[in-house]
Parts: structure tokens; sequence; C-alpha cells
């Protein structure tokens, strides 16, 4: 079918954070993953764990605990203050100072009426929920030493707080402590150490269960104060603990980086007489689990290894689904000046400005080239301010680039000759490029299309002398959400832009108006391109569908047609990653090349689709097959999974490709060492 | 199954009084299970709320008095009682705040304990063995009490049982060392008095408990060389007072461990009807010097649960309303248990056949399940078999009963006896085969101990081919097939047995070798196991070329001088002539030697017994065995059981550690000895090779993998 130069990068030291917290919106099926460097992602629960929304974090922002108080979302950490998040725009709607030291936990009611913060100077704060905002309202009796971590009881009436070496029940109404219950420190060495209760849970029929350091999971009685039962899940810490809906299942995250569930359950068959028993361990993590959310249907848990897993619970799961894991952002953190074989990587703190390299000669299918330059680090630029970045883009290009925090987007000019590269800032910018969900060139470079607030596409010309403010574009829909995705066409006639409600709103540029809205599919669009001869938009899901749609004729192409009559296979259904990124074969213009973490896939629409019945991983057997033979297994699908975990895919002028590598491997070298655990009897 | 809860502590007992071994007077039920009423040992009685660990109430008496027995609550008129002092009764209510103030009144005579049952007026017992309720003797609190119990006799434990609406107080009497249990009910008055049995070298009980299930008083107590007794008394005895003492009717329910050479003193409550708690006795798997709480199942005797007390133990413990109360140390805690009925104990089927002794039963459940896997396929046609005729045999009343087998065992003929016994095992159902089998061969092998012409061969091998014998059902029968040299008949129980001895399998191998050859060629023996062996010894030299591919085969043994001269002038380095040194029958029986299972330290001891020549023989067939194999490792003997090569050098090993000494100096073992050594010294050197190359190996195995790029490379990859 082909071969295609790749240039295979792995100088792109992306390094994803750790988790620290999650919270989960049961209704809305919405789960909330907060990470050490301040950063707050949404993800949809039922539609493959996609990132809807992400707001970037803050340099010296440490998120302790997120919790939501009915659609909203609220997080404290250890610089004290309580911050909620603006989530239609991605960003933090304001902080108060809760004025109680370093935040350790922070918890809403059911009633979604108070919500409770656990301070460093022994205070447990409450805050009553206004319209649109929080309203200090008093402190319950303050106790001796730090409130690590807080659970109210269903009803509202009381909250566990968990502190240092004991667990106080306080009554919300007059403040008081009604039980203070002591936790057994270890034995041995632990004895001398205080026991750190890192978690509670206080359940509707009085049942607090705590989580400690010494690595034991307790259940206490809160009539009478006494413990009723306690598990020793491991040797360290239990760092995390969350129950069910139900409340008949409970999942505990430790320093040993397993997730163990308890299930409330009769012991003895067929009585009622119920008992919390250790049922499963989950060893999906290498690493401290810092945090663990029960769902509907599993399990998700997060810690240092930065991976998010999602461990599927079979007893209740309708359908049968496979462990997740979450290890990259579904957003594209690079971005490439194709004309200039440049590429844009984006840190949370900084970009970095490559060259590529050049080789010479003419090799052999599955052998490296002789590299005749390398590749060379042209720029570094800081971020101003302790914003992380949203987005960022390069031109084609290569001339202009662009980034916006949450607050500010600025763009700069880069002069290149040779060996001296330089930058200048454009300073006056039109003011309402203020801040951007996207970012993007056209493909001439003459334009800049910036996604702001309800949907809209500012759009920007941009010539030597600076920048001129040309229109807004404005969806009929009338929509809230943000925009995560952008595609302008190459012959610079339409964008497209798919927003967090998974509308796709395609604009003619000629007349800067709305053109046509394609469909709306029940799944986020993960990626999409505009082919740059038949102008057709290719769109792909978060559930790994994929359409075509013929932006002229304002319907679905043949293609897309029979692609939704046939069905797609179960192999590319089942893949765990959505796919980021598509482009196209600019020298046969029925290659669609598009990639996740795992593989880079291309897809001839000139050749037969696979049914359930062939193999789609047939690279093999094509390969081992004389040439004459092929043509009776090929299909459409070409997937080479030469590589490791991919983060992105893009092309250059030359038409060869550039995959941006993140191997797993280079990434836990970096974290900390996990805590040494004894293998066999050694 | 029985199950110790997380256990707390109650109270902190501060008056402590190291020198008496009471830690509190007493636990006492108050109004309901949750409180409980605490008496110390000098002046305090407290109330507590068990489910809070908080105390309700306390009352304490004047400085110079003394609470003589644990204060009460009578239920029925919601006030507390105790004495002070010997000759106090006390009384009074939750209000009251000082004692003092309350209610009092002395009595003519000491009085030992106030008992009070759940529902019931309060009983005073008084030391001089009187009772009388509390209101008859508050009405007249001088009026005069008689002594039953003679001079010098002292009340040691007492207690009140409620049974079939009648009161019962048991009391426990001491005198010069005797002990007598005194059974005491009202209306009509009635006294009656059991001695306890003693045994030279038996202590007195110290620990009793008392429980009332139906119409019997189940007593428990408790010796300091750990055995708990159980005695049953019936609560309607002849309503005539009997003078004459008797003796207590009593079985042994539970054996104890105990500390050695030390006396223990314990306690022991009675929960239910399989399950004893225990104070004061340490853990059978766990150090000696620590205290245990345990719940022991009476019915397999075993511990079930159990929890570690810290401090020191007194002999105190109380049961009320699903806790534990124990006081140790300083402490009194309180620890809830549970007690299920042991689902294993209906499957054992122990609840229901008490008859059966048992070791016995067990070793039988063993068979079972053993057969059960063991069973080859064909035998499932021998059972379908039986099992149906077993059901026509149902109809036929001329089945053999065991009984009328044993009774037929101990007089007839051995020809009709093996007759009878055939028929027996044909007939009867496989159940009833189970249980039958051991006995019966129990029977025959007694019967031919005592008479020295009696061996029923055929009925043994019967009895054997049920597969519900196993060594420990019957174990003088494979000493009586060695001592005769059955030697077909070890043969099949070597096979079948899973559990047998060292000594034996010792005992036995000694026989074996110490058998001429020519009194075995008669024998019939396992037509497999001698196939297996008829063809190993043919195979000397069938294909030379494929025993050239095979050829790790020692080099060394070429110049070992195990060949004979005559193999010289072969010139063929690998042909293999050495002839195999025991008969054919002698090495099937070896070989299922070398097949049985066995602990290497506890076989050793045993093995010294052998003699030089019979070690030699050993050693030189195994060497024959072990070259055999070697050499044909890629001839494959089709037999379905054979030594497997791990376990002749195995036996190797533990030959030559036994007798090594011996065999050094032995002049006609000394050619097999270095020739042993030669070889394996050649195979420690052929390892130490093999660990030199493992480095290459390794290399060449790194090459074949990919080597991994650098930061940045360019390739091109082709898609088909």
């Amino acid at each position: 079918m082909g071969e295609f130069k790749v240039h295979q990068v792995r100088f792109f030291e992306y390094m994803p954070s750790g988790i620290r917290a999650l919270a989960f919106h049961p209704k809305k099926e919405r789960m909330a993953v907060a990470r050490m460097d301040g950063s707050v992602e949404i993800c949809h629960c039922s539609d493959r764990f996609y990132q809807e929304k992400v707001i970037p974090g803050r340099e010296q922002c440490g998120i302790e605990a997120l919790s939501w108080v009915g659609d909203r979302l609220f997080s404290a950490g250890l610089n004290g203050e309580i911050t909620e998040y603006d989530l239609t725009n991605q960003k933090i709607k304001y902080t108060i100072d809760a004025y109680g030291g370093p935040i350790w936990s922070i918890t809403g009611n059911k009633q979604g009426t108070h919500l409770a913060v656990g301070c460093e100077d022994g205070n447990v704060k409450l805050f009553e929920v206004t319209e649109d905002k929080i309203q200090f309202e008093r402190n319950l009796a303050r106790q001796k030493g730090r409130i690590i971590s807080l659970s109210w009881h269903p009803s509202g009436s009381r909250i566990a707080a968990g502190m240092m070496d004991i667990i106080q029940v306080l009554n919300v109404e007059k403040g008081h402590s009604i039980h203070r219950m002591l936790v057994d420190k270890g034995v041995g060495k632990s004895r001398s150490k205080e026991c750190v209760v890192w978690s509670v849970v206080y359940l509707s029929d009085g049942t607090i269960i705590s989580g400690d350091s010494v690595g034991m999971v307790k259940m206490w009685d809160d009539q009478t104060g006494t413990l009723i039962k306690s598990h020793n899940v491991t040797k360290c810490d239990v760092l995390a603990l969350s129950v069910s809906q139900s409340g008949d299942s409970l999942v505990a995250g430790t320093s040993e980086g397993t997730v163990v569930q308890f299930q409330f359950l009769s012991v003895v068959l067929g009585k009622d007489e119920k008992e919390w028993v250790r049922t499963r361990i989950f060893k999906s993590h290498t690493h401290d689990v810092r945090a663990v959310a029960e769902i509907t249907t599993g399990v998700v848990s997060g810690g240092i290894d930065t991976q998010l897993v999602v461990t599927p619970l079979f007893d209740k799961a309708e359908v049968k689904s496979a462990l997740r894991k979450v290890l990259f952002p579904h957003r594209k953190l690079v971005s490439c000046a194709r004309k200039a074989n440049l590429m844009l990587f984006q840190y949370s703190g900084h970009l970095e400005l490559w060259r590529l390299g050049e080789s010479e000669g003419i090799a052999e299918p599955d052998m490296s080239l002789p590299i005749s330059r390398k590749p060379e680090k042209l720029l570094h630029l800081k971020v101003k301010g302790e914003e992380h970045i949203r987005c960022s883009s390069v031109s084609p290009c290569g001339e202009w680039i662009v980034y916006s925090t949450a607050s500010s987007l600025r763009l700069y000019k880069l002069h290149c000759d040779n060996s001296n590269v330089s930058i200048t800032k454009i300073s006056k910018l039109p003011k309402v490029l203020s801040s951007a969900s996207q970012l993007c060139f056209s493909s001439d470079s003459s334009h800049l299309f910036s996604a702001s607030t309800q949907s809209s596409v500012h759009m920007v010309s941009l010539n030597k002398a600076g920048c001129k403010f040309m229109g807004t574009l404005k969806p009929k829909s009338g929509s809230k959400q943000p925009i995560h995705l952008l595609a302008p066409s190459e012959d610079g006639k339409w964008l497209a832009s798919a927003n967090s409600d998974h509308e796709v709103q395609i604009y003619d540029l000629q007349i800067r108006k709305p053109h046509c809205t394609v469909p709306t599919y029940s799944s986020a669009v993960s990626a999409m391109a505009i082919h740059p001869t038949t102008n057709c938009l290719f769109i792909t899901h978060a559930d790994q569908q994929m359409f075509e749609y013929s932006i002229e004729q304002k319907q679905y192409s043949d293609w897309s047609r029979s692609v939704q009559r046939t069905g797609l296979h179960r192999v590319w259904l089942d893949r765990d990653t959505p796919v980021t990124n598509v482009m196209f074969n600019p020298s046969n213009p029925s290659h669609i090349i598009l990639h996740d973490s795992y593989m880079l896939c291309i897809i001839d629409q000139s050749l037969p689709l696979p049914d359930n019945s062939t193999q789609f991983y047939n690279q093999l057997t094509l390969r081992s097959l004389p040439e004459e033979q092929r043509k009776l297994y090929t299909h459409a699908f070409k997937v080479c999974k030469a590589f490791k975990e991919i983060l992105c895919v893009e092309q250059i002028s030359d038409q060869s490709l550039v995959v941006v590598e993140r191997p797993l491997s280079d990434i836990i070298t970096r974290l900390p060492k996990p805590i040494k655990q004894k293998k066999f009897a050694t | 199954m029985a199950a110790l809860y997380e256990g707390y502590t109650l109270c902190i007992n501060a008056t402590q009084n190291n020198t008496s071994n009471v830690g509190i007077q007493g636990v006492e039920l108050n109004a309901d299970v949750d409180h409980v009423l605490v008496t110390d040992s000098s002046r305090t009685v407290t109330v507590y709320k068990v489910s809070d660990q908080k105390p309700l109430g306390s009352w304490t008496v004047k400085q110079g008095q003394t609470i003589t027995c644990p204060a009460v609550f009578n239920t029925q008129t919601q006030e507390y009682v105790a004495i002070t002092d010997y000759k106090v009764v006390r009384v009074w209510k939750d209000g009251d705040v000082n004692i003092d103030q309350a209610f009092k009144a002395t009595v003519s005579a000491d009085v030992f304990r106030v008992l009070s049952a759940p529902d019931c007026e309060p009983v005073v017992l008084f030391r001089h063995g009187a009772a009388r309720f509390m209101n008859s003797l508050l009405a007249a609190p001088q009026q005069p009490i008689e002594e039953i119990l003679s001079e010098g006799e002292v009340i040691r434990w007492s207690t009140i049982v409620k049974a079939d609406q009648q009161l019962v107080v048991l009391f426990v009497t001491e005198q010069r060392g005797e002990h007598c249990l005194c059974f005491k009910r009202f209306n009509p008055n009635t006294l009656v008095k059991h001695r306890f049995e003693t045994e030279p070298g038996l202590s007195a009980p110290h620990s009793f408990s008392a429980i009332c299930r139906g119409s019997n008083i189940h007593l428990f107590y408790l010796y300091s060389n750990g055995s708990v007794y159980e005695s049953v008394l019936p609560i309607r005895t002849s309503e005539t007072e009997v003078h004459v003492i008797q003796a207590l009717p009593r079985s042994l329910l539970l054996s104890l461990p105990v500390r050695e050479g030390q006396q223990t003193l314990g306690a022991a409550v009675v929960l239910d009807e399989t399950h004893v708690a225990v104070v004061g006795f340490p853990h059978p798997s766990a150090g000696a010097n620590k205290d245990y709480l345990c719940i022991w199942n009476t019915h397999f005797h075993i511990p079930q649960a159990s929890k570690e007390m810290s401090g020191m133990i007194y002999t105190q413990l109380w049961q009320c309303g699903g806790r534990l109360y124990v006081p140790h140390g300083k402490t009194l805690s309180v620890i809830p248990f549970e007690c299920q009925k042991s689902s294993l104990a209906a499957a054992m089927g122990k609840l229901k056949q008490s008859g059966q002794s048992e070791s016995k039963s067990c070793a039988l459940m063993t068979t079972q399940l053993r057969s059960d896997i063991t069973r080859a396929p064909g035998n499932n046609r021998r059972l379908s078999a039986r099992q149906t005729n077993a059901s026509n045999v149902m109809t036929n009343s001329s089945t053999l009963t065991v009984n009328q087998l044993t009774k037929h065992v101990e007089k007839g003929m051995v020809e009709d006896i093996q007759l009878a016994v055939g028929e027996f095992v044909y007939q009867t159902p496989q159940t009833d085969l189970q249980f039958a089998a051991g006995r019966m061969a129990l029977d025959l092998v007694s019967r031919s101990q005592t008479d020295g012409n009696f061996y029923p061969h055929s009925a043994f091998l019967q009895l054997l081919k049920t597969e519900y014998l196993c060594y420990s059902v019957c174990p003088e029968l494979l000493l009586l097939a060695v001592e005769k040299k059955d030697f077909s008949l070890c043969q099949i129980a070597f096979h079948l047995f899973p559990d047998i001895p060292e000594a034996i399998t010792c005992a036995y191998l000694k026989a074996v070798l110490g058998t001429p050859d020519s009194e075995m060629d008669t024998l019939n023996l396992d037509t497999d196991s001698m196939m297996f062996m008829k063809v190993l010894t043919q195979t000397g030299c069938p294909s030379e070329n494929d025993s050239q591919q095979n050829g790790v085969c020692l080099p060394a043994l070429l110049d070992s001088g195990f060949e004979t001269p005559s193999s010289r002038p072969q010139r063929d380095p690998l042909a293999l002539d050495i002839n195999c040194p025991v008969s054919l029958h002698k090495s099937a029986l070896l070989n299922e030697v070398l097949q049985t299972s066995y602990s290497d330290i506890l076989l050793l001891p045993h093995l010294k017994d052998l003699t030089v020549p019979q070690v030699t023989i050993f050693l030189q067939y195994l060497q024959f065995l072990y070259l055999k194999y070697s050499h044909e490792a890629g001839v494959q003997i089709q037999a379905l059981r054979s030594p497997t090569m791990a376990q002749i050098v195995d036996w190797v090993g533990l030959l030559l550690d036994a007798h090594f000494t011996v065999l050094v100096m032995a002049p006609e073992a000394k050619r097999l000895v270095s020739g042993l050594h030669k070889f394996v010294r050649s195979q420690v050197k052929l390892y130490a090779e093999l660990d030199k190359i493992e480095g290459s190996l390794q290399v060449l195995k790194k090459a074949k993998q990919p080597e991994d790029f650098a930061l940045y490379s360019i390739k091109v990859i082709k898609l088909f």
C-alpha cells in the first residue's frame, strides 16, 4: 500500500501530574479529577472517560480535595483557599480564604446547602452555599490538631472528622462533639508515631468507616462510639476511601498501589445480618493510590503514578467492559509548522520549539535512516505569571506562535535566519482576544482563529505589522459550552468547530457566517479535520465511531453511510484510547491518517471495510503473503503498532509523518520510587 | 464456628490486691443484658452500661466494712442486694445515693453468697449450707439458721439454676481435700450430695459452670491438669433425701494443653452445647508463657477462637448476654463472642454417632475421600455393578451382617472365612462397606496374631481392593503381611495406602532385601510392575545409535570400573551391559518402595537398620535403574507406575547418608562408592561448564532484541 517516512520523536519530555483527588457526580455521570499541579479535568464516565473539560492549574496551587455541591464544583488546598470553578468557561470562578490555615478536606452535604472544610488549626468551618457564591457561616467546636478528613452523615445533621489519632463526630446544628473515638496506633515501630486518619466515610445507617496510616480500615458505631470491626488492609497507609451510591460497597486505596473492595454482605446465607467483608483486591497502580471513587459500573482510582485507572466491577456493569487507563490528556499538546518542519511542545509552564532533523538517502522498510542534521531546540518560552498554559499553536509557516492561559493570550512573531532565532511579542492585540479555549491558524498562516466563550470563534488577520480583528463567528444554537476543537480547511474557505455539547458547527469564512451544523452525535468529538480536496469533514468520536460529512452537500458522504451500514470492527470499537488527530495523505486522497495512544492507523477508503469475522490486525499476515494474494485479505484499516505510547502524530511538508512518543517507562523513571515491597520470601 | 470480637475495657480496678487470687468479686447481670453489676474486691459496687463502657452508678460502704459477696440485682423488686461483713444484708435502690442510709438487717449466721436468677427471688446461701429465700429471711432476720454441713466443710463455689419453674441451688464443698457437690431444692426442701471422684495425681476441681438443658442440669468443671469434665444431673430425682453420698458420674469433655511442670489455674465457662470458654490455659499453637482466652469446641477438641490476655490472669470468667467478662491485670475486659453450630460437625456425623471412637471414624473418612479421588475409571463399572447388586441383595434375606461375620471370624476356618468375606464385600452396599471393611480387617488381623496358622490371604486382598483401607485404619495388617512374607499383599498395600510410616517402609525393605531371590520367583505380583521391569532389563542395547544421540551420558563411567572386563573389547563407549543385580520379582517389589512417600528425617534412622550387604545390593540396583533410565531416556516404557528419576536419585542419596561410614569401610562396597563418586564429580563438572557458557547464552539472547534507538530517529515504515 505504501511506505511512509516517519520522524520518531522522543524529546518531548511531557510529564503528567499525579492525581490528588476525585469527585464523582452520579447524576451527570461526570468525574472531576484534580491533579497535583492544580489542574482539574472533567471526564464523562459513560463516554469512555473522555476529558470533556480541562481547567489548567497554577503554580503553588495544591488541591487537596474536591467536592461537588449540586452541579457546582469546589476545591480546597493547602494554600488555605476554597475555589469554585466556572465549568462552562473552564476557569476558576473565585477563591475565598477560609482563614483556618491549610485546608485538608472539603465536602458538601447531600442537601447541597452547606460546605464543610477541615483546617489545619483544628476548625471544621461551615460555609453556606448561596446562589452564586459561598458564605462563611460558623465554626464547629474547635479540636486540637488538624482535621484531615471529613464526611457528612447523609441526613446532614452530623459530621465525622478524621484527625491525628482520633475521629470526632460533631453535631452540625449545635456544633459540639458527640463522640471522640480513639484510633489505635500500630504495633511495633509505628507505635510511637501518630496515626493519621486519612479518610472517613459516614454511612446512612450510622456506621463510620475510617482509613488510617496504620493500614487499617475500621468500622465504628456512631451511637455508642465504639469500634465494630477492623480490617488490616496493608502494612502502609490507607489513603482514600469511597463508598458506592447504594452504600453497600466500599473501596480503599493504599500506598502499596492496591485498591481493596469491601462489601456489605450477609455472612450467613439467607440471613439479614450483614457485615463488611473484604472481597476484592485490584493491583493497578505502582505508586500510592491517592484517590478512589466508586462509580456505578466500577472503581476509578488514581495516584502518584499519574494514570487514571477504571476497573470494571462485573457484578455491577451491565455491559462487559475492560480495564481502562487514561495515560495522556485527550487534548493536543503538540502543534506542528508543517511547512517549516517545526514542532511546538506545550508544557504546563513553558513552550518549546524544535526544528526537526533531516536525513539522507533512501532506506529499506523498517530501517532507520542515517541522520544528516540533528533536531535542534530553537526556543524556550516561559509563561508570564502563575497560570499554566491552556492551549497553544504554531502557524504552518512557522512564523507565529500563540498561547493562551485562563486569563491571557499572547501572540509572538518568530524571526528565523539560519542560526539566529528571535521573537517579538505582538503588543496591541484586539481586546476580544483575552483568553481562548482553543487556538489555530489558517493553512496559509494569514489568519488566527481563537475559540472564545459561548462557542464563539474570533477571527484575526495577521500581517507583518501586526494583527487585525476581523469578526466573530457565532453558532446558531446559542450553546454556552466551550469549543475544544477547531479545524480550518486547506483552501481557507471553511472552519469547523466542536464544543462540549458535541455540536459541530461549520462556518463559511468568506461570508463569516455559519454554514451548517453536523447532526449531533451522542459521544464527544475527539478529533476532526477537513479533507483538502473533497472538503469533507472527517470526525472521530470518543466511542470510536467515525463520520465523514460533506460540507458542500451538507450531508454524510457515501463512505460514511457505508461505514454505518456495515458497522465498525469489534476490535476497533474495543480500543481503550480515543483518536486524537486526523490527517490526510496528500499523495493519495483516499488515505486518512489517524492515531490513538497505542497505534497509527491509515484508513484506505477505496478498500472494503472489515467485518467482524475478518482479522483486524492483518499487517503481519499481509506481509507474509505474496503480492497477488494480498488483495484477497486486505481491508480498509491499516494499523501500525510499531510505536510506544504516542502523544501525537503530525504531518510535515515532505509528506513524512512525525510521531511524538512518550514511552510510559520514561515517565515511570521520573516518578518518585514506590514503596518497597517484598516479593516472594526474600 | 465461634468467634471472639474486638474487646474493650469496662473498668480498671484501682484497689489492687495482688496477694489474693481475686481481681474482683463478681459480675452479675442487672436489669437487662446491657447492664452489669460489678463488685470489686473490697468495698464498691458499680453498675455499668456495657455498650457505652460507662458506669451508671456506684456505691461504696464505709471504711472498715467490706462487701463479702458479689452484689446481685433483684429483678422482682428492682433492688440491689449485698452482704457486708458476712452478716449484714444491705438492700438499696437505684435512687439511693448512700448505701449506708439504705435498708440493712443483721442475720444470725454467716452468709456465703446471695444468689439471684432472672425473674426470681434471690436466695441467701449460708456458710453452713442452709438456704433461705430473701423475703422470708428479711421477715425475721434473727431466725435460727440450721447447720447442714459438718465441721470443717467449706463451700467453694455456688450457683443457682432455674429449671422447670423450679430453683435449684448447686454448691461445691470441700472437706479435707474431698470435694462434694450439693444439690439443693426448695418446696420440698431436699439436699442431695454427690462426691467428686478423685484419682491419684488429679487435684481438686477448681472452676465450675452449670447450665440447664431440658430436664437435666449439666455441670462442667475444670481440673488443674487441663481436664474438663461434664456431669449430668437430672432435676427430678427421687423425692426422698438420699443419705448415702454417691459418686458423681462424669465424662471427660476436653483435655486442655497445660504448661509443663506447672499446675495451671484457670477458669472455664460453658457457652453452648459445643463451646466452652477457657481462660488461663495456654493456646496449643502459642507459647506457654502467654495467657489466652480461648473458645474450645468440645466436639472437635480444637480451639476455635482465641485472644491473648495481658497481665495477670485470675481464675475468674463470667458470661452474661453474649459477652465474656475477664479480669486480667488491672482491668476487666468485655469480649463479645458468638458461637455458631459448626456445619463440619454435621458433615462428620459427630453430632449423632457418639459411639464411634474418634480416631477411627476420622481415618475411615480419609480413606473414603481418597478412594473417591483415586478410583480409576475401570472401577466405576465395578462400583455400579456392585450397587445394582446391592439393591438386589436388599431383598435377599441371606445377607451377612458385619456382626455375624465378626463372630464367624472368631472361630471359622480360613477357607470359609475367605469365602464369607468375599461374599460380604461383594454384597454390602458401598456406604456400609466403608465402615465394615476396617472393622473386619482389624478382626482378621487380631485372629491371625493370636492364631499362628490362621492367615486369610485372599480375604485381606479382597478387603484391600475395596480401597477403603488405609494404614491407620488397621496398622497391624501391613506388619503382619511383612512378617508372613506375603509380598504380593504388601505390594498392593504400598500401592494403595497413602499413609505408611517410614518404620514400616524400612521393615518391608529389610524383609524384601533379606529374602533370597529363589523364594520370590513363585510370587504372584502385579503384572504391570513386572512388565515394566521385564522391558527395562531386556532393552539392553537395542539401538546404539539412539543412545549416542543422547550423548550427555556419563563419560566418567567409562573408566569407572563398572564394566566387566569382557565389555572392553567391544570398544563401544556407550554400551551398557550392566545386569540387574536382583531378580525380577524383587526389583518389582523394590520399585514399590521407591514410589512411596516418605520424609527423609524420619526415614534415615530406620534405614540404618539395614545390613551392609543389603545396602550394597540395593545401591547396586538403584545404580542399575539410574543408568538404564539415563541411557534410555528416549525410550518410554509403557507402564502405569514406575519410579521417577528423582525418586531414584533421592534414594541413592538417602542410603549413602545413612550408611556412608560403613560403606567406605566395607571392601565389597568400595567399587560401588568410588563409581558413584566419579559419576557425581563428572556431573558437577558438567554443570560448572554450563554455568560458564551462561554468559554467552545471555549475550546471544540480547543480540536478538532490536536495539533501542535514542531520542530521535527517522525511519521508514511500510504498510500493506
